[in-house]
This record gives C-alpha cells, structure tokens and sequence, in this order.
C-alpha cells in the first residue's frame, strides 16, 4: 500500500520542523504481491506490545481466576486425556507417566492451538481499529500471539512441577526448547495469518476454526505416542508441522527418543513453507481490509 | 527543499457495488470458482462499479489549513481514509512530506474496563505515539480533558462527556506535520468544545499542515485558508474558503439543482410512534423552494404537519441560524400561548415575524415539534435552508462590510447640541 522512505522518516521525526524533499508517505494503488515491509512492524513494535498488553489487562480484569486459567485449560485437558486414554484405554506412553507424558504435549499444542484460535478472528474482532487508524495489520494477529506466548510460560510452570513430582529431571536437550517454541509459533503465525486474512471475506472461518483446531490435535501424537501409528504412515504424520514440536518437546525434556528422527527436519521446512505463503497471501488481502470489513 | 506537504494527483477510488464484494460466503467463492470455467457461456452481467474518488488533485503547502466540505456521501470520508492509509487508492498517487497524524474518530481502541490512565497510553500508541513521547505529555493531556480525579477509574463508569474529552485530549496532543481529521473536533459541553476549537486553532497557527472535514461553515471559515468543496467524489470547486463555501450553499439552496435535498436528508426523527410528521417547511409561499427576503421585510414561514394521533397542546419551535451555524431567532410557539391541539390529518401552521432586520445572507431552519422543552421531540428538521436575505436598498454604503452581527434594525441618527 505504502512504502515510507525509512531514512527520511526518521529524519523528519528528529528534526520535526523542515519537511524532507522526498516524501515521506507515498501512497499508490498496488496489484499483485505488496513489499513485506517488516521494518515498518518493527516501527510499531510498541503498538504490538501495547494491543498484548491490552488483551491481558482486559482480560484479567474481567475475570475471577486472572492467570489461573492459563493453567488450568491445559491441566483440565490432561486430567481429562489422562483419565480416558492413560487409564481406560490403557495408551502406552513410551515409558514416561502418561500424565507427564500427555501435558509435555499439551504445553506447546495449547500454545499453538491458542494462537490460531485468536489470531484468526484478531482482525474481525478489531475491525473499529482497522477502519480507523492506520498502522501495519500484522501487528494485530502478532500480538495475540504474545498473549499466548505468555500463557505458555505460566503453562510452563505446572509441567516443571509435574517433573519434579515424577522425578523426572530434564534432558540434556533442553537447549532446543526455544527453537521448537519458535516452530511452534511459526506454525500459528503461518496458520493465523491465512485464516485471519480469509476471515475478513469469508466470516465462516470463525466456525471452521474450532473444528480445524480438534481435528488437527488428534492427528498430532499428543495423546498417543508416534510410536503407535505405523511406520508406512511416519512420513505422513511428519508432514504436519506440530508432530516435530511435540515430538520435540518430549525429546528435549523428558529424554524420549524421537520415533521420527530425519522426518521432522520435513516438519520444519512445512513451517516454513506455511509461514511465508501465509504473511505473503496476509499482505496481498491487507489492502481490502478495510473496504471490507 | 520544496514547502509542499501534501500533494494529490488523479486520485480515484472506486468500489464495486453488490452482495459479491462486501463479506460473501466461502459457498459462494467456491461456488464461483467451480463456475468459472463456464462463465463464458453464460453471459453474466460485469460487475457494477462506483466511483467515491475521482480524479481528485490538489497541493497543500506546508502550514496550511484545508477544509473539506460537500455533501454526505461526496467522498469526504472516502478521501480522508486514503489519505490516512486506511484504504488503498484505485488510481492516482498521495506523497505526504512529513509525520501523519489522522483523527478519523477520537478514542480509537478506548477499551471501557481500563483506566482513563490506561486508555491514554494504549489510545496513544494506537495513534502512533511512543511510550516516552505519551508519558512526557501525560500531565498536559490529563490537564487538558479535565478528568484528574477519575484517571484511576475504568472509563466504563464515565459519563459521554467525560470519555470524549480524554478521547479528545489524546489526539490534541499528538505531535505531527500534517494532521488529517474527521469531524472530531469540537466534542462535550460549550466550554469544552471552545477548548477544542482553541486548540484546533493553534495547530493551524503553529505551521502544522491540516486536512479537515466538517459540516460546520463557520468553523471552516475560521479555520481554512482553503477549501476544497466534493460533489459525487469529484472535486466541484477549490480554493478561497468564502468562495467555495458561497458555491456549496447555494449548489445545496438552489432550488433548480437537481441535487436539492427533499426534507428527509435533513430529519432527525420522528420516532416510530411518533404522533405528528414533518412534512414541509418554507418561508413565503410552499412550494416555490428558497426565498429571498428583502432585508428588513416580515418573515413569512410555514410547517406542514400530518398528525397521525390527536396533538393535545404540542409545541411548536423555529430556530433560524445563519450560514455560520450561529443562531439568530429562536421560536416557542408557547410563548405566545399557541399549542398544537390538531386532529389527524395534514395541516399548515404559519408564522409572520415582523421588525427582524437579518444581515444578507442564507439562513437554515431548525423545525421541531414537542411535548415539552425535556422531553424527546416527536420530529425534527435540522438545517434546512429556508430564505435568504437580500439587501434591498436597506444598506446603501460600503455593501461588503463585514456584516459580524446578524441583526441590522432601522434606527434613527440624531446628533444632540
């Protein structure tokens, strides 16, 4: 839509007084791929932080428990998993408790669900800011990532106590926890991205969501090990990007050993492929954001 | 170095009219998209299109004030989206030298459980400001909307008045080249908006370039050096404030312009079971459109009314205003103990006002009938041109004097020994 002129914006926001002989702001009407312009993001970073800050302030206000329920939705999903599928069921667990076992893949699959979830109407939700105020549209599903990224480390906290309760001390891998957080948040971001732009044209998106999101978590190994499923279907379980962050998660932490191994650099590259189509297809429909809205 | 701040060329924004473009279903995509192939063979008719923009090319220099003004619909709003990159343009280029500021609405992303405290840093950085750049402000936008006591208090349990001055104090305080705004100036009581208009005035001072809408004439006076008048997204006349404004009004008074609202643009009401329509307002004869009066010669008015349920002693009130919104006559039909007792059906009430002496000039009538003065009216007409004052031999000398006050009585000079 626009392409400021980096240098000279800065410029003229220091010296505030003699206006720059390029112009600051161009505006042209664009067809086909816009720039990605990240450094624009980078600009309203605290427009980011602030609109996370809002969520979270807002929501705590609102609420009786606040912070509890970061804990308690992944807690309440593992005592439930953990009765029906660690005692009824009987699912072997790859020698690791199956309480311990199903939460080391809730953790990152509630941070990767919640996302989703929230970026995906992000746009819809804010559509008073959209058609009112300019600023880059990445920046309102990237925060409700940071809100979830923060439940994710309040979640962190009862995983940590569940080792300790088992005794269970962590792996030597502990290191790739950030990376595979990053995975995990990549995948959303690619996810929520696609789904929050399609969500401005087809509002359907807001119901399909809740649907993709259960699907999707049963054809992750969450509740089952990898081990389970077949070794002719090992390719295609890679082929969604969250078998590696869980699979991973389980290595890094509990010591499992990955049933996977070489499948889940597949994985990675799937992140990939999914984040960047996703901010390229999100960048191509932001122009009609607010004419649509 | 060029003094150019904003320049605007062959801007063109065009919408495409229809349930396709606006929201539709995944169905309808897919369904669509399956069709596609076919499409040739079944002659569907091409989209329809509407132009809000077209062809719009203007400069500003640096420092100055641009007022937009045109009709509800003309694309004022549509202009000011694209300048603010709400919306990409169709056709056409904006360049903008220097930071923008645009105030489409105050208190964008006021969330009503936090703070007023709260409110101004997230309202802030929605706007564009920096953290540090809103805490050095702090104390002067706290001072400014006149809330101190409540900061700490969610702006939920504010009263309208009290939210939009915060909402108003924010943006006043953003620190920009150009400022694009919204009619959002003026909010809250008379002596707040006063404030407003003060500080709009000091950025207009201070050398900031400012692109403005309003429907107030006389603010756009006060404020502009110049005008930009929109008519159906193309630009109709620019240039001197008091020319364009002259052509507006009489493009909207002319009773020979196509264009000429119907009384229903300019009603606010009535309710749904409401007794009593407005149905017609005019000075002189109905049915002839605007008048002119000579100045110092009885006014004539006139207000048709279908009463659908018997009126049992309603009020009938008249206020004139000149072009500058300024009220000039404020009628109670009570006052002089004339109650509205009508049974259904279609009636005329007329008044004569007698020894007004106007300045020439166009005049709006705001036309409304009640219960009483608190309650909610059953109808209202705002604005609606009714006449205008020609001077007719009433004033000989120095004929574009700054007429300043509205009222020109005959008087009789005496020089005393």
């Amino acid at each position: 839509m626009t392409e400021p002129v980096r240098a000279v914006a800065a410029d003229a926001a220091e010296t505030g007084s003699d206006p720059p002989a390029t112009p600051t702001i161009r505006i042209r009407p664009h067809s086909g791929l816009a720039p990605l312009r990240l450094c624009e993001v980078w600009e309203y970073r605290e427009l980011l932080y602030f609109l996370a800050w809002r969520t979270i302030k807002v929501r705590y206000k609102q609420t009786l428990l606040g912070a509890a329920w970061a804990i308690l939705q992944p807690v309440f999903a593992m005592v439930v998993f953990s009765l029906i599928f660690g005692r009824l069921v009987g699912m072997a667990s790859d020698g690791i408790p199956y309480p311990l076992f199903v939460y080391a893949g809730l953790l990152p699959w509630q941070l990767f669900a919640q996302s989703v979830a929230e970026s995906a109407n992000s746009l819809v939700n804010n559509e008073h800011l959209l058609t009112k105020v300019y600023f880059p549209r990445f920046v309102i599903p990237a925060s409700t990532i940071l809100v979830s990224l923060l439940d994710f480390t309040v979640a962190g906290a009862v995983l940590a106590g569940l080792m300790g309760y088992y005794g269970i001390a962590p792996a030597g891998a502990v290191w790739a926890v950030p990376l595979l957080v990053l995975q995990a948040v990549g995948t959303a971001l690619g996810v929520g991205l696609w789904l929050a732009a399609l969500n401005v044209r087809y509002r359907d998106i807001r119901h399909v969501v809740p649907f993709l999101i259960q699907g999707w978590l049963f054809l992750t190994p969450i509740v089952y090990p990898s081990s389970l499923v077949p070794r002719g279907w090992h390719l295609a379980l890679a082929l969604n990007p969250m078998t590696g962050v869980v699979e991973g998660f389980r290595w890094a932490l509990l010591g499992t050993k990955p049933e996977l191994g070489g499948a889940l650099g597949l994985s990675a590259i799937i992140t990939l492929v999914v984040l960047v189509s996703g901010v390229l297809c999100f960048r191509r429909m932001e122009r009609t954001f607010a004419d649509l809205l | 170095m060029s003094d150019i701040a904003v320049r605007v060329a062959g801007l063109g924004k065009r919408y495409r009219l229809g349930s396709r473009s606006v929201g539709g279903t995944a169905y309808e995509a897919i369904a669509a998209a399956v069709r596609a192939p076919l499409r040739c063979f079944s002659r569907t008719p091409p989209p329809e299109y509407i132009w809000a923009l077209k062809n719009v090319t203007f400069e500003l220099r640096r420092g100055e004030v641009l007022g937009i003004i045109g009709r509800n619909g003309a694309g004022k709003s549509t202009l000011l989206k694209v300048l603010s990159r709400i919306t990409e343009p169709t056709e056409g280029a904006v360049d903008l030298y220097g930071r923008v500021s645009s105030l489409l609405e105050v208190g964008t992303g006021f969330h009503p459980e936090l703070t007023g405290r709260e409110n101004i840093f997230l309202n802030g950085a929605i706007l564009g400001m920096r953290r540090g750049e809103i805490a050095k402000k702090f104390d002067e936008i706290v001072a400014f909307s006149e809330v101190e006591r409540f900061l700490d208090t969610p702006v939920k349990h504010y009263s309208s008045g009290m939210y939009l001055r915060l909402a108003f104090a924010v943006a006043a305080h953003l620190e920009s080249e150009i400022v694009i705004a919204d009619e959002v100036l003026a909010v809250g009581d008379a002596a707040f908006q006063k404030k407003c208009l003060g500080k709009v005035g000091e950025v207009a001072k201070a050398g900031r370039t400012a692109v403005l809408v309003s429907h107030n004439m006389g603010l756009m006076h006060a404020l502009a050096q110049r005008c930009l008048y929109l008519r159906r997204g193309e630009v109709a006349a620019h240039g001197e404030p008091r020319e364009v404004i002259e052509q507006y009004l009489s493009e909207t008074i002319n009773p020979q312009d196509a264009n000429r609202p119907t009384l229903e643009g300019y009603r606010r009401g009535p309710s749904a079971d409401s007794p009593v329509a407005i149905t017609g307002v005019w000075c002189g004869e109905q049915s002839r459109g605007v008048q002119r009066v000579a100045m110092g010669a009885p006014i004539a008015m006139g207000v048709a009314l279908r009463v659908l349920k018997e009126l049992h002693g309603a009020n009938l009130t008249i206020t004139l205003k000149n072009a500058q919104g300024e009220r000039v006559v404020v009628l109670f039909s009570w006052d002089r103990e004339f109650s509205l007792f009508l049974p259904p059906g279609d009636h005329v009430i007329t008044v004569r006002i007698e020894n007004l002496v106007l300045a020439p000039g166009r005049y709006f009538a705001d036309v409304g009938v009640n219960r009483s003065t608190r309650s909610t009216a059953y109808d209202v007409i705002v604005d609606f041109p009714v006449f205008r004052v020609d001077n007719e031999g009433h004033v000989i000398h120095w004929l574009e004097r700054p007429w300043g006050a509205v009222h020109c009585p005959t008087v009789t000079w005496q020089t005393t020994p």
